[in-house]
Order: C-alpha cells, then sequence, then structure tokens
C-alpha cells in the first residue's frame, strides 16, 4: 500500500445521500478476478445519464469526492474502493461512511474523511461556484483546504498511522504469530472442523 | 463486571491486545464464495503465505450460479467459479461445488451443517454474515483486504464496536413474520441507525421465534447499517444444533451447552443505545423506496417527500419514487408487481418455503406475475420435494428453480428487465439491485406469496378463502 501524506485534486460534489455500494459498482462488473480495470464500473447506471457529475469535463478528473451522508452502504464488496481508486479518487469526503466500505478503504489506502454535514454542504457550494477546482487533503494535520474553506476532519489513529506510514494489516499481524499460536492451544477441542464428518 | 453477550464473545476471542491498536480478535468459522476471494487467495501468492487453519474454512457456489439446470453459459461467471474451485484445490479447503448435495447460500449452508455454534466469530467476504448471529455468534461481513487476513492469520484486527439492544415484547399478530419484525426496525432506526453497533435482539417476541425466523432478522442487521446482529443462545438454539452433521455429540455437546449457557447479557449490564418495538402493533411491512429504510406498514400509501422534515430524507424519497415510477399517495395495495421472488440468505429456508406453500396451495399465481422459488441450498430443495411443496410451487404456477442467490443481486440469468418491478423475500432494494432498472419492494415471503396469487402487494388477510374443491394440490 502507497503511503499517504496530502493530497491536493479537483473535488468532485455528489450531492446524494445513501450511495450505496451497489451504485458504486453494479454486481454485473464483480466477476473480475483482478483488482485492477474496475473504473469502467464506477456509477456505472448514473454514468448513463448526462447530467450525472463525472459526465461534466469539469470533474471528470476528478480525486477527492464530497458525498452525501451514509457513503458505502450495503453489499461489503471492496470491489467498490477498487472501483473509486482505479477511476483516480484518493479521497472521500462524507459526514458519516458505512463501516465495512470505510474498512476496506483503509486497507486499500483510501482515505475516508469524515466532516460535518455542514462543511460538507460548504465543499458542495465551493464546489458548484468553482466547477473543476482543487480540494487539499491533509492527513498530517487533519484538515480539508478549498479556497477559503478549511475544514477538520476525522480519521482514527490507528489508521491514520497506516496510512501515513503505508503498513500492510497481514504483515503487522503477523509480528504476533506467537500470541495466535498460543490462543489456539486455549480453543475447546468441540469447536467445529469444516472437513466433512 | 457485567457484560452483553457481544461483549462475552469479543472478550473470549482476543488473542492480542496493544495500546492505542485494535483488538486482535480470533476467527472460528470463515466462509467462503467466489465473488469476494479470488483477489485475496491472488494476494496470498504474491506474498508466498500459506492459510493458516484450512480446516476452518468453508467454501461454496452461490452468488453467480444458474438456477437452472445445466452448466454457467457466461464465460465470465465460469472463470470466477473455476478460480474458486482452483483456489480451494491449491489451499486445501472444502468447497461445495454446483450440483453437491451440500452446496447453497453460504449463510443457509454454515447454520444446517451445525457449523454456526454460540459463542463464535464467524467471518465472511459478504455483509450478510449477520446472519449467524442469530446462534448468538459474533457474525460479520468482511471486504477481501479481511479475507486474505482471516486466511493468513486466523485473526482480524478490530476496533470495538457499540451494544445496541432492540427489546421486541409481545405476541406478534397472526400473517405477521420476522422480516416484518425487521423491515419495521430499519425503517424506525434508519440505514444509517446501527454504524457501529452490535445489534442484540431480545425480549419475548424474539424468544418465541424459530431459528430460521432469528436468521431472518440478525441477516438484516447490516441494512440498518450494524455490522452485527446476535440473539442469545437458548433451548431452541441448542435443539436446532443438536445432531447436525458438525455440531458436537456425547460428552462435547454436553460440554458445550454447559458453555454456551453463560452466553446471555448479563442482567445489569449496559447498552449504548436501546430500541424498543412492541410486537402486537406490527403488521405486515414493504418497502416503497430504493434503500431497507425506505418501508411502511402495508395498509399505508406511498409517502409524500414534501412532508418529510429532513431536506436528505426529501431529496432521497422524491429520487426513490422517481426510480420507483410511483406516485405520492398511492395505497400500497394498488401497486402491481410484474415479478415475486422467494429465496435469498434472508428467506430461503425451509421454513420460508413451507409459508409460501400453505398460501399457494390451491392457488394460483396472477396470469400477470411470474414467480421464481429459489431455495437457499440443496439440502432445502430436497427437504421441500420431501414435503411435497415443490409440486404445490409447480402446480400454482411459480417457477422451482435450483439453490443460489439468484435474482437477490442478479449476477447470475435470474433478473428483472428495466422498469419491471418486483416483491421480493431478498434484502436490499438498491436502484439496479435485481436487474439494471429493476424496481424492488422488500417483502415477507407471505405476503410475497399473497401478492403472487393477486398481482398487487396483498398480505394473506386478503385473499379468498380456497375453495374446497379446488384445495386439492395441481388442480
Amino acid at each position: 500500500m502507497d503511503a499517504f501524506t496530502t493530497h491536493t485534486g479537483i473535488g468532485v460534489p455528489l450531492r446524494r445521500s445513501n450511495v450505496d455500494t451497489d451504485q458504486i459498482i453494479p454486481a454485473e462488473y464483480l466477476k473480475r478476478v483482478t483488482k485492477s480495470g474496475f473504473e469502467d464500473g464506477l456509477f456505472a447506471a448514473w454514468r448513463r445519464d448526462d447530467t450525472f457529475v463525472l459526465n461534466d469535463p469539469a470533474y471528470a478528473a476528478g480525486s477527492v469526492l464530497v458525498a452525501g451522508p451514509d457513503f458505502g452502504t450495503g453489499s461489503s464488496r471492496e470491489h467498490a474502493v477498487w472501483a473509486l481508486m482505479n477511476y483516480g479518487f484518493k479521497v472521500v469526503i462524507s459526514s458519516r461512511f458505512a463501516d465495512i466500505f470505510r474498512g476496506n478503504s483503509g486497507k486499500q489506502g483510501l482515505l475516508t474523511a469524515v466532516c460535518s454535514q455542514d462543511d460538507v454542504e460548504l465543499l458542495w457550494k465551493y464546489l458548484d461556484n468553482h466547477p473543476g477546482a482543487s480540494i487539499t487533503v491533509d492527513l498530517h494535520s487533519r484538515t480539508v483546504t478549498a479556497g477559503d474553506i478549511v475544514a477538520g476532519f476525522e480519521v482514527d489513529d490507528y489508521t491514520r498511522w497506516r496510512l501515513l506510514e503505508g503498513l500492510d494489516d497481514i504483515s503487522l499481524t503477523l509480528r504476533h504469530e506467537g500470541d495466535i499460536t498460543a490462543y489456539e492451544a486455549t480453543r475447546p477441542a468441540w469447536k467445529p472442523v469444516t472437513a466433512a464428518p | 463486571m457485567a457484560r452483553t453477550l457481544a461483549e462475552k464473545v469479543w472478550e473470549s476471542h482476543v488473542v492480542r491486545r496493544g495500546e492505542g491498536e485494535p483488538d486482535l480478535l480470533y476467527i472460528d468459522l470463515h466462509l467462503l464464495h467466489e465473488v469476494t476471494s479470488p483477489q485475496a487467495f491472488d494476494g496470498l501468492r504474491l506474498s508466498g503465505r500459506p492459510v493458516r487453519r484450512p480446516e476452518l474454512t468453508l467454501a461454496t457456489e452461490d452468488h453467480n450460479v444458474p438456477t437452472t439446470p445445466g452448466p454457467i453459459t457466461d464465460p465470465v461467471s465460469k472463470t470466477q467459479v473455476d478460480t474458486l474451485r482452483a483456489n480451494c484445490a491449491e489451499f486445501g479447503i472444502t468447497l461445495y461445488p454446483m450440483g453437491d448435495a451440500e452446496q447453497g447460500i453460504v449463510h443457509v449452508v454454515g447454520p444446517q451443517l451445525g457449523l454456526t455454534q454460540p459463542g463464535m466469530t464467524v467471518v465472511c467476504g459478504d455483509s450478510h454474515t449477520s446472519t449467524h448471529g442469530a446462534f448468538g455468534a459474533l457474525a460479520f461481513g468482511i471486504g477481501t483486504s479481511e479475507v486474505e487476513h482471516v486466511l493468513a492469520t486466523q485473526t482480524l484486527p478490530l476496533k470495538p464496536f457499540k451494544t445496541m439492544a432492540i427489546t421486541v415484547e409481545g405476541d406478534l399478530p397472526a400473517g405477521v413474520s420476522a422480516k416484518d419484525i425487521v423491515l419495521a426496525v430499519i425503517a424506525k432506526i434508519g440505514t444509517g441507525g446501527g454504524q457501529g453497533y452490535v445489534l442484540e435482539f431480545r425480549g419475548s417476541a424474539i424468544r418465541a421465534l424459530s431459528m430460521e425466523s432469528r436468521m431472518t432478522i440478525c441477516n438484516m442487521s447490516i441494512e440498518a447499517g450494524a455490522r452485527a446482529g446476535m440473539i442469545a443462545p437458548d433451548e431452541t438454539t441448542f435443539a436446532y444444533l443438536q445432531g447436525r452433521d458438525h455440531a458436537p455429540a456425547g460428552a462435547d455437546w454436553d460440554a458445550a451447552v454447559a458453555a454456551w449457557r453463560e452466553l446471555r447479557t448479563d442482567d445489569d449490564a449496559t447498552f449504548d443505545a436501546e430500541v424498543v418495538l412492541d410486537a402486537a402493533t406490527l403488521t405486515p411491512f414493504v418497502t416503497w423506496g430504493t434503500n431497507p429504510g425506505q418501508g411502511a406498514p402495508l395498509g399505508a400509501a406511498v409517502p409524500d417527500p414534501e412532508l418529510m422534515g429532513d431536506d436528505n430524507d426529501k431529496a432521497a424519497a422524491q429520487r426513490a419514487l422517481d426510480y420507483m415510477g410511483l406516485a405520492a399517495g398511492t395505497p400500497l395495495r394498488e401497486v402491481a408487481v410484474d415479478t415475486v421472488f422467494v429465496g435469498s440468505c434472508t428467506n430461503g429456508r425451509i421454513e420460508d418455503l413451507r409459508a409460501v406453500a400453505d398460501i399457494l396451495k390451491g392457488r394460483r399465481v396472477a396470469d400477470s406475475v411470474r414467480m421464481l422459488v429459489v431455495p437457499g441450498s440443496a439440502r432445502v430443495r430436497l427437504q421441500a420435494e420431501a414435503e411435497g411443496l415443490g409440486e404445490v410451487f409447480e402446480a400454482a404456477g411459480a417457477q422451482w428453480r435450483l439453490p443460489g442467490c439468484s435474482m437477490c443481486l442478479a449476477m447470475n440469468p435470474d433478473k428483472l428487465a428495466p422498469t419491471e418491478r418486483s416483491a421480493s423475500t431478498s434484502n436490499r432494494n438498491f436502484e439496479g439491485r435485481q436487474g439494471k432498472g429493476g424496481r424492488t419492494h422488500l417483502v415477507s415471503p407471505q405476503v410475497a406469496a399473497a401478492t403472487a396469487v393477486r398481482g398487487t402487494l396483498s398480505s394473506p388477510a386478503d385473499l379468498d378463502p380456497v375453495a374446497a374443491e379446488s384445495a386439492p394440490k395441481g388442480n
């Protein structure tokens, strides 16, 4: 995973709440066995509508998505994160994210920044008035900057540290393999195994 | 210290606790399917890591398998299924493929084999893993990176959850089911209301439910945004498990039951949040919008977005009504459907099929309606046939299919056409979920069956009694 410190890119206002992962990438795109090339499925149904924000040339090269509350609800598909990242997004800003989506994002290096809904509204208004304007997201200081707007955002300390360092979870866990083995020795013998009985 | 059920299961699985770090939790059972696992196995190969505990891992083919006889014809789906088979063979993981007597939807297969047991941690790359919480297991969906993490380490680093009690007291009225309870809960707390929480369903109405119904409720916890739903194990749970293939036996059974009896929230434990519902006030519930929180009693009308206080709710409701092709104020009972889908990890178990057959017996599916009945697993299909349910479905004019996820998410050939409308026993009414442009109303099995007969959203109480001479099946 690449380390994330600060990012500046075109902000995209997505004025919708409850953007579920079926909207981020419909199931028909989930049949691939790779982690790349999912950008064609990103918001597939909405991109058929000419008025959808990513069809506006000003926003087409966007990398900071500013969305309504409850972003990433529904299916656990990590393809939603891959699709956003394959398209070029580095940051999603929302006042509330679904748990599984947020976890998946942290593992892949997509920053999910929680801002207040008031700040999201300010960013939407700014982007509407300045189509194609850039937003800077600084993970060190946990701030989002757009024009005169400076807003703080929330991200937990552990995820922030992993993103800043670009650390891979599995390697971190395997540093404690002895603890796992010790735990396994304490499991009751009647716990089930999956081989056919 | 007094603890909740969720906290007890959590604490008993902590492998490591470090200052400022998430707890490292041990995973007792890891379930796999073809869609969210290929990239995880690729990751293992790239890093040269083995699967730590293949014997705690089980795979089945469900998401994109066809439900009509014959091989997979879509080449991309076939590649995904073939990839799962190759990965399971390479890493030594038990797999139940299409056609196997144990194949089925992953969340139907685990419980019916007796693999899901109280007090366990269960994960799967599928958000409806919350289903297994019906046994008092801590069970939740994970992403593909986490699938790889569990394969490699049999653990997951997890941030603590908050706990929410959802207490449902009283007796459910006739014709009201577990599905109606959970749809009412989601409408009450919203699709984000459970975010960050493990929900514990409790109260006399929950204790009165069968295991199948408990699974329906826990299954849809994720639709309220919760990571997991749980129900404390009791005699109903133990009776369901005893004698199943992977349940403990003999002295092990006694030891296990003794441990499971401890798995209940202490009387003086506190939850971070509490919600109370009166079962007696519940009625059949249906969704009118494009998220599972946009639901209402069947006797109500399509709501008017203009009357909603919150601007975001108003905009979302208006967008939903445009997508659904519904006008505010239309009585829900007047909404005509083209397709009825019975199945999925929410309502594809034997009890669900019995409820549908009870209503269809001696009746016909309306000419304007296509009805699919898709069992949750091969075993459910066999059981249904042994009970004569398959004949009831076919005599009524429904299509009686092979097991799989099917039209719940339309990754296989079972789809809605654009603007086609369904009443569906599945779990998500998102835009395009059942096929591009398709319109979904989430309902209980009982409402699905009654709707199939009348052609409009209906409850069994709306049906004319079956005439005595037409009662024998097949006529």
